[in-house]
């Protein structure tokens, strides 16, 4: 055996702090991790909903995505459904109300071949799977099923894990995701601003892990260090995220239908 | 031609029954009934019922005061429609085109056709004889419009015809005003003012007539537009019936197979088969259904429907695959039949190669296929937004290529939550604020402490669909200690005459 092709451990050490830190917009570049698991706890929605911004970001710095507007998969099993409820259309985000497609399945092995089904289409923009738990059918050789299939054919998958154990998996990126407290809304400051949402991603094959806040403003994911909030200054953060800013704007520039 | 079938319903129970007309069953007093909100009314009555005194319209029990060992049947008018349908495709041996005149007629396109039969006279002839061979009695006419053709076989005398160069007006005059195909309250109208006639019209004058029916647009309600119709001045447009072989391809076996491997192979070929013939025809199967015949008699039929219409064998192989896991052969199937049985236009497209499937992925209708085949149509659907203020009703599911309904836009300023439960799950509230909305609760045996808070948003009941024992409920959109936002209501007021004290309930999650 030629060993001459391999790198040398020597040769190894600099790669890994070559790295590059993950940074939100990164699919711009060829660097786009297609399989990606997102582990929440199952009492609140900060899995999915991180899981449809890491998605809504890849979609926005995707080129081929602004042409045509592809569906979105979004498939459950039936835990899940149970404890955390089905997507509500009110609540999605406004470009995706009208594209998503949810798959209930019943049993984790449906779920699986749903993922995988959604991963073969070219006409999916991604796939966005939640699955309660570590069950038995979602072992090593299915996460490496699901890595197979998002990278042949370039359909990204988001698979959020409800109350799981960090099993083994093949999923290129992994993230710990929780509830993190929002930005204070400029008006009304008793009530809830933006979801931000604490994630850690733990594992990843290109980059180095980190923690990050992140929130999603409407046109693309912010991502800041967890300590550096409080440096932000307060008026400037309002500046930036307006709660219901423009509703005259918005109610005037939209058609009558919905979407 | 006009054919009017003039006993359609009792001809069809005749052959039911086996009978020829005033022998068997028929020689008793008979009647066909239609159950009513006001009980049984008749429909027709064979001979032997009619003598003895029961007649079209009549209430069952009235009949039956006059012949009291009257025979009742049910008569089937969805039957008789269909038959009239496959009646009106057999009919087109005397004329290129032709229409149902439901319920109980016939109209057939016979214009330059005549004399291949020998002449109009020697036409009617054979219809009447081959009408009275399938043991129905009819009458038919000839005539150079249809609405003429109509009035002479119902009112008309027997096998009457009237040429292009007969004085239609004249011809027509004698028979009644029935005879323009007008609406039951329309000839009531006309017997009271004392038209009965076709020729009274005319005399009457045309003015006189216009200004009583002027506001009556549609023609079984103006009789002058009948009238016109009828002498062919003005255009009676009519609805030919088209027969629709749906695509049906077959394969008979010289040895039973029992393997399931030798049943892919034939349904390989069945598939091949009938995308060559759908593609003949430019189009495309939306519903397929495999008939497997058994040595021993049985058929084992299997259903399929796509989500759209489809040319690919490959595509309907494989959603057959995973219907045909639970056939049993028994002693082998020697007879396999696919029948498209629904399809629709599809253009001729450049044929997907085999490598640029495999390359670029299966196609989003495809891809739905599969789904649907493998966890039922049920579960694949998409969210649409419905007309309702109750958030659990404001969304409904459909399946997922339909067009979606257009609907009012949502408020921007009601955030709604990201995601809603299935059934809204009970909070225990330890500690209220004064304000009324609850300071610490338990869900799922956490302790939340509100932070932040918003509300309330009061959504009432939507009385015009339930009971007025529902209570109002008022959204609280809330934070946690940890960040988590919640969607809580409380259902009902303490005051409000309804219930006790009003309960609290989670609903959504925010993101």
């Amino acid at each position: 055996m030629d060993l001459s092709a391999f790198p040398k451990a020597a040769q190894l050490a600099p790669l890994g702090q070559q790295a590059p830190r993950w940074r939100p917009g990164l699919a711009r570049g060829a660097a786009r991790e297609l399989h990606n698991e997102v582990f929440a706890s199952a009492d609140e929605a900060a899995g999915a909903a991180c899981a449809l911004a890491l998605a809504l970001d890849g979609m926005r710095n995707t080129s081929a995505d602004r042409l045509e507007e592809k569906s979105v998969l979004w498939v459950q099993d039936a835990p899940s459904r149970r404890k955390t409820g089905v997507p509500y259309r009110p609540g999605l985000p406004r470009e995706l109300r009208h594209r998503v497609i949810h798959v209930a399945a019943h049993k984790v092995e449906d779920a699986l071949f749903a993922l995988e089904e959604g991963m073969r289409c070219r006409d999916l923009a991604c796939v966005i799977g939640e699955v309660a738990g570590n069950p038995q059918a979602l072992d090593l050789t299915a996460t490496r099923r699901l890595s197979l299939a998002a990278e042949k054919y370039g359909v990204p998958l988001f698979l959020v894990r409800h109350d799981a154990a960090r099993d083994t998996s093949s999923a290129r990126m992994r993230w710990q995701v929780r509830s993190a407290p929002s930005p204070q809304p400029r008006w009304n400051t008793g009530a809830p601003g933006r979801p931000s949402w604490h994630a850690e991603l733990f594992r990843a094959r290109s980059h180095a892990p980190g923690e990050w806040i992140l929130r999603d403003d409407g046109t693309s994911l912010a991502a800041e260090r967890p300590g550096a909030r409080t440096a932000i200054p307060q008026d400037r953060e309002q500046a930036a995220t307006p709660d219901h800013g423009d509703l005259a704007g918005a109610a005037g520039a939209g058609p009558l239908a919905a979407r | 031609m006009a054919i009017w079938l003039v006993q359609l319903a009792l001809d069809r129970w005749r052959h039911a029954e086996d009978c020829q007309r005033g022998e068997g069953a028929d020689a008793e007093p008979l009647v066909l009934i239609t159950e009513t909100a006001h009980g049984p009314r008749v429909d027709a009555a064979n001979d032997a019922g009619r003598e003895a005194g029961a007649e079209g319209g009549m209430m069952l029990a009235d009949a039956r005061t006059l012949c009291p060992q009257l025979k009742v049947a049910h008569s089937d008018p969805a039957g008789d429609l269909a038959f009239l349908e496959r009646l009106a495709l057999w009919v087109q041996r005397w004329g290129p085109w032709s229409a149902v005149d439901a319920p109980d007629g016939l109209l057939v396109d016979v214009t330059a056709v005549a004399h291949l039969f020998g002449g109009e006279v020697r036409l009617l002839d054979d219809v009447n004889t081959r009408l009275e061979a399938q043991g129905l009695s009819a009458r038919a006419a000839i005539a150079p419009t249809a609405g003429a053709a109509w009035a002479l076989a119902h009112y008309g005398p027997a096998s009457a015809i009237l040429a292009p160069g007969d004085d239609g007006a004249a011809r027509l005059a004698p028979l009644p005003v029935a005879a323009l195909r007008l609406d039951a309250d329309v000839l009531l109208v006309l017997r009271r003012l004392g038209l009965k006639r076709l020729g009274d019209m005319e005399q009457l004058g045309r003015d006189a007539v216009q200004r009583r029916f002027r506001g009556l647009r549609s023609p079984s309600a103006n009789p002058l537009m009948r009238m016109d119709q009828l002498l062919g001045r003005v255009p009676e447009p009519l609805l030919p019936v088209v027969a629709v072989e749906p695509v049906l391809v077959q394969r008979r076996l010289m040895e039973p197979i029992r393997h399931r491997t030798l049943l892919d192979r034939v349904l390989a070929d069945l598939a091949d088969d009938m995308v060559r013939e759908l593609e003949g025809r430019g189009e495309g199967a939306r519903r397929l259904e495999l008939g497997m015949w058994r040595v021993d008699g049985e058929v084992v039929v299997r259903r399929l429907e796509m989500a759209a219409s489809t040319r690919d064998a490959a595509h309907v192989c494989r959603l057959f695959a995973a219907r045909l896991d639970d056939v049993d052969a028994g002693f082998g199937i020697e007879m396999l039949r696919l029948r498209a049985s629904w399809s629709e236009p599809l253009a001729l497209a450049q044929a997907e190669l085999d490598a640029a499937a495999e390359e670029h992925g299966t196609s989003l209708a495809a891809c739905i296929d599969r789904l649907t085949v493998r966890l039922g149509p049920d579960a694949v659907r998409r969210p649409v937004p419905r007309a309702s203020h109750i958030p659990e009703r404001a969304q409904g599911w459909q399946p997922p290529l339909e067009p979606e309904q257009a609907s009012q836009h949502l408020f921007d300023f009601h955030d709604r939550p990201l995601k809603i439960l299935e059934r809204p799950e009970q909070i225990a509230v330890l500690y209220a604020s004064p304000d009324g909305y609850p300071r610490r609760f338990r869900w799922r045996g956490d302790v939340h402490e509100v932070v932040r808070v918003e509300g309330p948003e009061r959504i009432a009941p939507e009385w015009w669909r339930e009971k007025g024992s529902v209570r109002l409920r008022d959204y609280y959109r809330i934070e946690d200690g940890a960040g988590r936002r919640y969607w809580i209501y409380r259902a009902g007021l303490a005051d409000d005459g309804r219930g006790g004290m009003p309960d609290w309930f989670l609903q959504g999650m925010f993101g």
